[in-house]
């Protein structure tokens, strides 16, 4: 039975300890069992999960749960305080510079959608900050992405700096922000290129970037799918980039997104938007304790 | 060796590296319990012994019962047309200019469709893999109906005479209903111009995807019929574990497995490769 929600994944516990009018560490026990299952189905990555059960145990057999009259309504409870609090608190805010423009750039493995999210961000800073946001195009290497973001930039009536893909992903970043300086834009976004954690001449590259870029915010762009593999990936451009937030994409599906709160738990970062959609007006700030919610299925 | 003996702790760590490879629990589970009966029986100590029993467990799993499983349906005269379809970002245009450059150099006519009317810059990036692999490209501008795209395409794949026509189409999530009902009316047009196409329905998921693997398939399947699954970013540190789930509740089976962004980055699936890739860290453990 894939894909039930904690409060289903108790139930039968539940019935048990209302019989019995009472419950034990046994019962606990069971419990923890279903909540590691529930959270395991999420994608949370297991050690993540081993973790947090044998922290949210001790809690459960406290006073507080044992002694309730709703012992499995309690440790629900519990459960999502523990998973809001790991997630950190609301954190939507974008950096500035103190002197403009600011810098931020993306990051991501292949497909994590970080093209979408560069216009979806560039977008969002107009809108709600009145910001006035240059893309730079530093992706040479996939298939047309120049292209792409050049026609995302069009239907966001929105500059594109792009230098073809024949220059270095560096040389055009730093042209791009030397042109950003001189017309006084406010903000510069730089979309990279895909690429996996382990392809260490493309880590190296968007370490070059960073040093040349001087980024005020480094983002990570993380499908919201991803299952176990999303501690590997975190920590590895966690360690090699020093990122500042994650934006986890394509929230606007079924997944339950257990990937958040590995994320959350290896790179220590704060998870700052989600994406809800394909569209340009589809980015959201994120909220701990609604994807608490998801990830338990509730 | 790290372990000394065939105990609880063994198969814990078992069960911990396939759920590390998302494997998922319920097919874990069902294994893990399935080898321990088997140790039982043949009455192995040797942790070496177990990786074999492992190894075939998983291929029985993974095979089933039905040969040439990674083979495609390829009509022995005649068009041949192959549907991409999955969510989005996961590979299939990636995956259309591999296959198309493994066709054309078997000395085959291949066309592609440009269905992806809908994101910026996917005419584009095909007709980028066109110009690459030397294969023409049937499209329509952006925002067309991709199902008016797909009837230009197998009108054009009839009159030139190709052996093949693969059809791109725009990423898109399994619980979104209009698309989903888009997806089939493209196949609808595809059956209707030509009896019994699409001949291949392959749906690309990413080996980084976890459980929603699994829902993918189911819906994508009920909408589509999909006939195989290419496994695509297999280069990464994921496993794509989640294909065994599939295979064992939905039958179908995977064909090829990406393992990079260029053209020769495509390979038919070999079960054997992929399982013993699944834990290769038990192996070694066992072997230090
Ligand atoms: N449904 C949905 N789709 C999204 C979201 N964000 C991005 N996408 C889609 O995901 C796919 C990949 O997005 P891109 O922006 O091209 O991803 P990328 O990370 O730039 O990809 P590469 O440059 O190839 O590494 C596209 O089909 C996007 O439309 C989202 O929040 N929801
Ligand atoms: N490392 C690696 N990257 C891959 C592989 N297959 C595709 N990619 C990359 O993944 C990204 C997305 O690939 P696409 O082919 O655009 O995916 P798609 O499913 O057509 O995406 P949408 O049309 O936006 O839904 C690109 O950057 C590809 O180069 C693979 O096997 N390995
Ligand atoms: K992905
Ligand atoms: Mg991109
Ligand atoms: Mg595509």
């Amino acid at each position: 039975m894939a894909f039930e929600g904690l409060a289903d994944r108790l139930q039968t516990t539940i019935q048990k300890i209302r019989g019995k009018g009472k419950v034990n560490e046994a019962d606990v026990k069971e419990m923890m069992r279903e909540v590691r299952l529930a959270l395991l189905e999420a994608d949370v990555n297991f050690k993540v999960v081993k973790q947090f059960v044998k922290k949210v145990s001790e809690r459960a057999v406290g006073q507080e749960v044992m002694k309730s009259l709703t012992p499995g309504q309690q440790v629900i409870k519990v459960v999502k305080e523990e998973l809001t609090e790991l997630m950190g608190g609301e954190q939507s805010k974008i950096a500035v510079a103190k002197r403009p423009p600011t810098v931020i750039m993306m990051s991501g493995l292949q497909g994590a959608g970080k093209t979408t999210t560069t216009g979806k961000l560039a977008n969002l800073l107009r809108k709600s900050y009145n910001r006035k946001p240059l893309l730079i195009a530093a992706d040479i290497y996939r298939p047309a992405a120049i292209k792409q973001l050049e026609t995302i930039g069009k239907q966001l009536n929105m500059p594109v700096f792009s230098l073809g893909d024949k220059v270095s992903p560096v040389e055009i970043v730093r042209q791009g922000i030397e042109k950003a300086k001189e017309e006084h834009y406010d903000y510069v976004l730089i979309d990279t290129a895909g690429r996996l954690h382990i392809d260490e001449e493309l880590m190296q590259e968007l370490r070059d970037i960073k040093e040349i870029a001087q980024p005020d915010e480094i983002f990570l762009v993380v499908d919201a799918m991803t299952g176990q593999d999303a501690v590997n990936v975190a920590q590895n451009f966690n360690e090699q980039l020093d990122i500042t937030g994650v934006i986890l994409t394509k929230l606007d599906g079924d997944t339950r997104g257990g990937a958040a709160l590995s994320i959350r738990s290896v790179a220590e970062k704060p998870i700052k938007f989600v994406g809800m959609g394909e569209k340009m007006d589809a980015l959201e700030p994120f909220h701990p304790e609604r994807m608490a919610s998801r990830i338990l299925g509730m | 060796s790290r372990y000394r003996s065939v105990d609880e702790d063994f198969f814990e760590e078992l069960e911990e590296i396939l759920i590390q490879a998302d494997v998922g629990f319920d097919t874990v589970m069902e294994l893990v319990e399935e080898l321990k009966m088997e140790v039982k029986r043949r009455n192995i100590k040797d942790p070496e012994e177990v990786q074999s029993v492992i190894s075939e467990k998983l291929i029985e799993i993974y095979e089933s019962g039905e040969d040439h499983l990674s083979a495609l349906h390829i009509q022995e005269d005649g068009l041949t047309v192959i549907l991409f379809v999955g969510v989005n970002g996961v590979g299939k245009t990636t995956t259309i200019g591999k296959l198309a450059h493994k066709f054309k150099s078997e000395g085959k006519k291949v066309i592609m469709a440009a269905g992806d009317t809908f994101r910026a810059g996917a005419i584009e990036q095909l007709e980028v893999w066109g110009d690459r692999v030397g294969v023409d490209v049937i499209k329509q501008t952006e925002g067309s109906d991709p199902a008016a795209v797909m009837y230009d395409a197998v009108q054009a794949a009839k009159a030139r005479k190709a052996d093949i026509l693969l059809c791109d189409t725009a990423g898109r999530l399994q619980n979104k209903v209009n698309l989903m009902k888009e997806l089939e009316k493209i196949k609808r047009v595809i059956e209707r111009e030509i009896p019994g196409a699409p001949h291949e329905v392959l749906l690309v998921l990413d080996a980084t995807t976890g459980q929603n693997a699994l829902i993918q398939a189911k819906t994508f399947k009920e909408a589509t019929d999909v006939s195989g699954i290419v496994l695509s970013k297999l280069d990464g540190t994921a496993k794509g574990g989640i294909v065994l789930a599939i295979r064992n509740e939905m039958k179908i089976p995977v064909k090829f497995v990406g393992l990079g962004e260029k053209m020769d980055d495509l390979q038919p699936f070999d079960p054997e490769k992929y399982v013993y890739g699944l834990f290769s860290n038990v192996i070694e453990e066992a072997e230090e």
